[in-house]
């Protein structure tokens, strides 16, 4: 209840309600102060955009705040070189582990909001949990297990990307279930009642009245989880240790530890890295900031 | 949709999201080299190895597995899960030593090669030192290919000669230049260990020079030491030294610390021989630019760092592999390798017109001093020892706690299993 | 069987596959963890016996680990003020009807989809002793204002403690700010009326009716200050004589590059310890709240 109501809070065209307290400063301080803020906020953009448009002699150490004499992509060409396979390999990851993850929070949200039974309540915390954990505390058994099962069932699951994408999978249950079953508590009863009235059972409610209206909480999680997945870096180099194999995480911090720096196509690298998740950001925005709401506002 | 139909689209989607691996088997005329060498020299180096072994064995399909990335971290983890799970390659680039007996050979992966080694001839070519260096209980288990140098002082012939300095052989000599340059405002020494194991290379050599190559060998079996006077004096000459190093080292790497000297910023850096292909891609040349020397008070010793290849239980194509061996083994073999690599030859036979000038001298070296391992590299001591050497040194570059640091190292070789 | 109990046992049959997947892959691989933290296995290849408390007993005796735990404490706290307050103060700053506020809501919180190696690779290059923010503010006049950053051990966790705020204060700046919109307007007139002060205002009325959602980004940022690894290692590694390490990436080192297991899965369980008792304390009292309700 109160996600919504806090998600409804922040408008998206001018404030409708009235003034807020008024502060004792006046408006050129408040134009100011956030004018700093936002330079502060945008300054490591600004060395990455230009380092990265910069030449190859021109850019140094030295001259990083200065604006590029010439213009010149050979930087990011360089860097989209090295980093191009990653960069599929990402993809490949993420798309498949989003997908499942939403999958299995939407049926495990709507049973734990709208079917209630006896341990509903601690199976939910039991759930919960895991999304807090520090993942170095299951990473040994983890990659014994990767390792041990793969060989069992013959697939390659460490060292893989589908290896990456399961481990993914299990660990996104915990805030995908959470994100949905906030949403499906939102529900309101009357109409999980009406299709049972009208004969319909936990599989007919789900299939002809929640999911037709799950579609906003979909985007919500699939966009949070695109991000989170996308970053990740801890799994990602302890699993996938092949560069060939691994995500563009792992692969832009190989470059930059590399022996000889390269530091236009490392700053180039980096945006490159950024760039799916910074577009989702700039025109989804909103359902990434509902997942983050979501995530810390437990309904 | 029903619940029935989730399932299964989910059970579809899941099988082809994690997808099947298929493990095609070895074909009979195959052979697979995993390393880390994947760029520059030491790729060309690799290359010419292969075109040899072609021209001998022709026929044979070589598969160049090399693995990317943090010196070889990356390739080690993937080596380890390979090994581990049965499917070693047919021969693999590791450190001659510790970092292959203690790793590979004690647990039970490699097979010797002594017999391979007397049919080729390499325990007559092979320097005695470096031997015991890649044999375990009397067998040998690795053929070195090449051999840096680690204790090498590089210093900048512009700075020095402005300044009418000569490169100091002992490290009182060290710190009379030191003090000359730091009046003009010149770093004396150059660091960069974000990456700790360069203060640990470095400290490495002041060991050598205060315990000489008998005491410092002593140090990996146990006779000599960690908290006795040698390695006292040791600690305490590094702090003096590192009050001339750069301020920033902590935010450097080795090629960055190189780097100073090229830009007129510090005279000397003490790395192994790596810097010399650093010097050279940045145009600086031998005797001209830049100058070389034996660090200071280990002239006499020879710090190696070796890469070499072995045999391991389970290569998938035996017979290949022991070719293999018998090309890394060999004068030519050698010959084409070092020379693109930036290194010189496990051999002593080698042809040194081939190499360059400060190769040449290295080789020199190499016939006449006294051979010690490199314990940064991998070859003195095990990775679980090498790993907190590291972190000690780095602790002790910024507290200087001479007591304290010598209980810690002794700490580390007893849990490392090297000191009772 | 009647529709409603046959529905009971499938809902808890669907359950059961991520019930059994958490089961095992938190639950159990935790307690794998703790096991192997109670061996001997610090080598290449396992070696469970028994070992007690050895681990534990040694990993607080080693300086850098004594170095991990001050610097997650210091990092934790600072990080959280620093974090709570500049997201407070740009929330307030924006609350009061701001031309173009999407805009500069926007900027604040864009870092938040970036990844932290992104951010820490960036971190690096502007807080390069020699050149990146030293220079700049030295051409601006400030060159007093220059330091070591990351290079010196005395404030070298503060650099990293600049970069991790950058990154999440506008997830505090986002949460006040709907937070502060919550609140109901009768609550400010009736404040006015009352002839209370815009500072008496915020301090008896606003801040108090905020604790929920401070304590929401308390929980939040707490753990994952507790965890932190991506940020350090990407941007200063262990730094110098440990001052930026946390028990994040000497976990890591130790574990994959010194193939000391059991050492690292003590390390684990420690920091799983700290997250626990951040966590479960609050997991706890929200169900027991919700099932009140």
């Amino acid at each position: 209840m109160a996600l919504e109501a806090l998600e409804a809070a922040l408008p998206r065209a001018t404030a409708a309600r009235a003034p807020a307290p008024r502060m004792r400063w006046g408006r050129p301080v408040i134009y100011a102060l956030l004018t700093l803020f936002a330079l502060f906020y945008l300054m490591p953009v600004y060395v990455l955009v230009i380092n990265g448009l910069k030449s190859f002699q021109e850019v140094s150490l030295s001259r990083m705040w200065e604006w590029p004499t010439s213009f010149s992509l050979a930087s990011f060409a360089k860097a989209s070189g090295k980093l191009a396979p990653n960069f599929l390999n990402s993809v490949k990851l993420v798309i498949p582990a989003t997908l499942v993850t939403a999958m299995l929070g939407s049926i495990n949200g709507y049973i734990l909001a709208k079917w209630k039974f006896r341990g509903a309540d601690v199976l939910f915390p039991f759930l919960l949990f895991g999304m807090f954990i520090p993942y170095q505390s299951i990473l040994i058994p983890l990659v014994q297990f990767l390792q041990r099962a793969g060989d069992a069932l013959g697939l390659a699951l460490y060292g893989s990307i589908p290896g990456l994408a399961l481990v993914h999978i299990v660990y996104g249950i915990p805030i995908t279930t959470l994100i949905f079953r906030n949403y499906y508590a939102a529900v309101p009863t009357d109409l999980v009642e009406a299709g049972r009235i009208d004969g319909a059972g936990l599989v007919g409610i789900y299939r002809h009245i929640v999911l037709p209206i799950s579609l906003p909480a979909f985007v919500v999680v699939l966009i949070w989880q695109f991000t989170a997945v996308w970053n990740e870096f801890l799994f990602a180099v302890t699993i996938t240790n092949n560069p060939a194999q691994q995500p563009i995480t792992v692969a832009l911090q190989n470059l930059a530890g590399s022996q000889i720096v390269e530091w236009n196509v490392q700053m180039a690298g980096a945006l490159l890295a950024a760039l799916p998740t910074l577009l989702v950001y700039i025109f989804l925005g909103r359902y990434f900031l509902r997942g983050l709401l979501a995530g810390a506002l437990k309904g | 949709m029903s619940g029935k139909r989730h399932l299964a689209l989910l059970v579809t989607a899941t099988l082809l999201a994690l997808g099947v691996a298929g493990v095609t088997a070895g074909a009979a005329r195959q052979l697979e080299i995993f390393s880390w060498w994947t760029a520059g020299g030491e790729a060309d180096g690799l290359n010419a190895m292969f075109e040899i072994f072609k021209k001998r064995y022709p026929g044979v399909e070589i598969i160049n597995a090399t693995v990317a990335g943090g010196a070889g971290t990356n390739a080690k983890a993937v080596l380890k899960t390979r090994m581990q799970g049965g499917k070693p390659p047919d021969s693999f680039q590791v450190h001659g030593g510790e970092e292959l007996t203690s790793t590979w050979v004690i647990t039970g992966f490699m097979e010797p090669i002594t017999s391979l080694a007397r049919a080729e001839g390499w325990t007559k070519v092979l320097p005695k030192d470096l031997l015991d260096i890649v044999s375990y209980k009397g067998e040998m288990y690795s053929v070195p290919v090449n051999v840096h140098r680690g204790n090498v002082l590089w210093y900048s012939k512009k700075i020095l000669d402005q300044n009418n300095l000569k490169a100091p052989t002992t490290w009182a000599e060290f710190f009379q230049v030191a003090d000359a340059l730091k009046a003009k405002g010149i770093t004396p020494l150059a660091l960069g260990d974000k990456n700790k194991w360069e203060a640990a290379h470095l400290f490495e050599d002041i060991l050598l020079s205060a315990l000489g190559a008998d005491g410092y060998r002593g140090l990996w079996t146990g006779k000599t030491s960690w908290t006795g006077s040698g390695v006292k004096t040791a600690l305490e000459n590094y702090a003096k030294i590192l009050g001339y190093v750069n301020a920033d080292h902590a935010a450097g790497t080795w090629d960055s610390a190189t780097q100073m000297l090229i830009d007129g910023k510090a005279a000397m850096t003490i790395m192994g021989d790596w810097a010399a292909g650093y010097f050279t891609s940045k145009g600086w040349k031998p005797n001209v630019d830049y100058g070389f020397a034996p660090a200071p008070g280990t002239a006499g010793s020879f710090v190696i760092v070796t890469d070499t290849f072995g045999l391991p239980k389970k290569a998938p194509h035996r017979d290949q592999a022991l070719n293999w061996l018998r090309v890394a083994g060999s004068k030519e073999g050698q010959e084409a390798f070092n020379p693109l690599k930036g290194s010189i030859c496990g051999r002593t036979d080698c042809d040194l017109n081939k190499f360059d000038v400060y190769l040449r001298s290295s080789a020199a070296d190499f016939a006449k001093n006294k051979l010690v391992p490199s314990e940064v590299h991998g070859s003195a001591a095990p990775e679980n020892f090498a790993t907190q050497f590291n972190d000690i040194i780095n602790v002790f570059v910024t507290q200087r706690n001479v007591a304290a640091t010598q209980r810690s190292l002794q700490a580390a070789c007893v849990s490392a299993k090297m000191c009772k | 069987m009647t529709r409603i109990s046959f529905d009971r046992v499938l809902a808890v049959a669907v359950l059961i596959p991520s019930l059994v997947a958490v089961g095992i892959f938190v639950y159990g691989f935790i307690g794998w963890t703790a096991y192997v933290s109670l061996s001997n296995w610090n080598s290449f290849l396992p070696d469970l016996s028994f070992a007690g408390l050895q681990n534990y007993v040694n990993l607080f005796q080693t300086f850098r680990f004594q170095a991990d735990l001050r610097n997650t404490l210091i990092f934790t706290v600072v990080f959280l003020v620093a974090c709570l307050a500049i997201g407070f103060l740009l929330a307030v700053l924006l609350d009061q009807r701001i031309r173009g506020e999407s805009v500069f809501r926007n900027i604040f919180l864009f870092p938040m989809a970036i990844s932290f190696i992104v951010t820490g690779v960036a971190w690096q290059w502007l807080l390069n002793p020699s050149t990146g923010v030293n220079l700049l503010l030295e051409r601006a006049g400030l060159g007093a204002l220059r330091s070591g950053w990351f290079t010196d051990p005395k404030i070298a966790i503060y650099s990293v403690v600049l970069a991790a705020t950058w990154q999440l204060s506008g997830f505090t700046m986002a949460m006040y700010l709907a937070g502060l919109r919550g609140i109901p307007e009768e609550l400010h007139e009736a404040a006015r009326v009352d002839g209370a002060s815009e500072w008496q205002l915020y301090r008896h009325v606003i801040i108090p009716l905020l604790y929920p959602v401070t304590l929401s980004a308390v929980i939040v940022l707490g753990h994952i200050s507790l965890k932190i690894f991506d940020l350090v290692f990407a941007m200063t590694g262990s730094g110098p004589a440990f001052s930026t390490d946390v028990p994040g990436v000497f976990m890591f080192e130790t574990t994959f590059r010194g193939n000391r297991f059991a050492e690292g899965a003590g390390i684990a369980t420690i920091m799983l310890l700290l997250v626990a008792g951040l966590i479960v304390p609050y997991l706890w009292y929200g169900t027991r709240a919700e099932a009140g309700r």
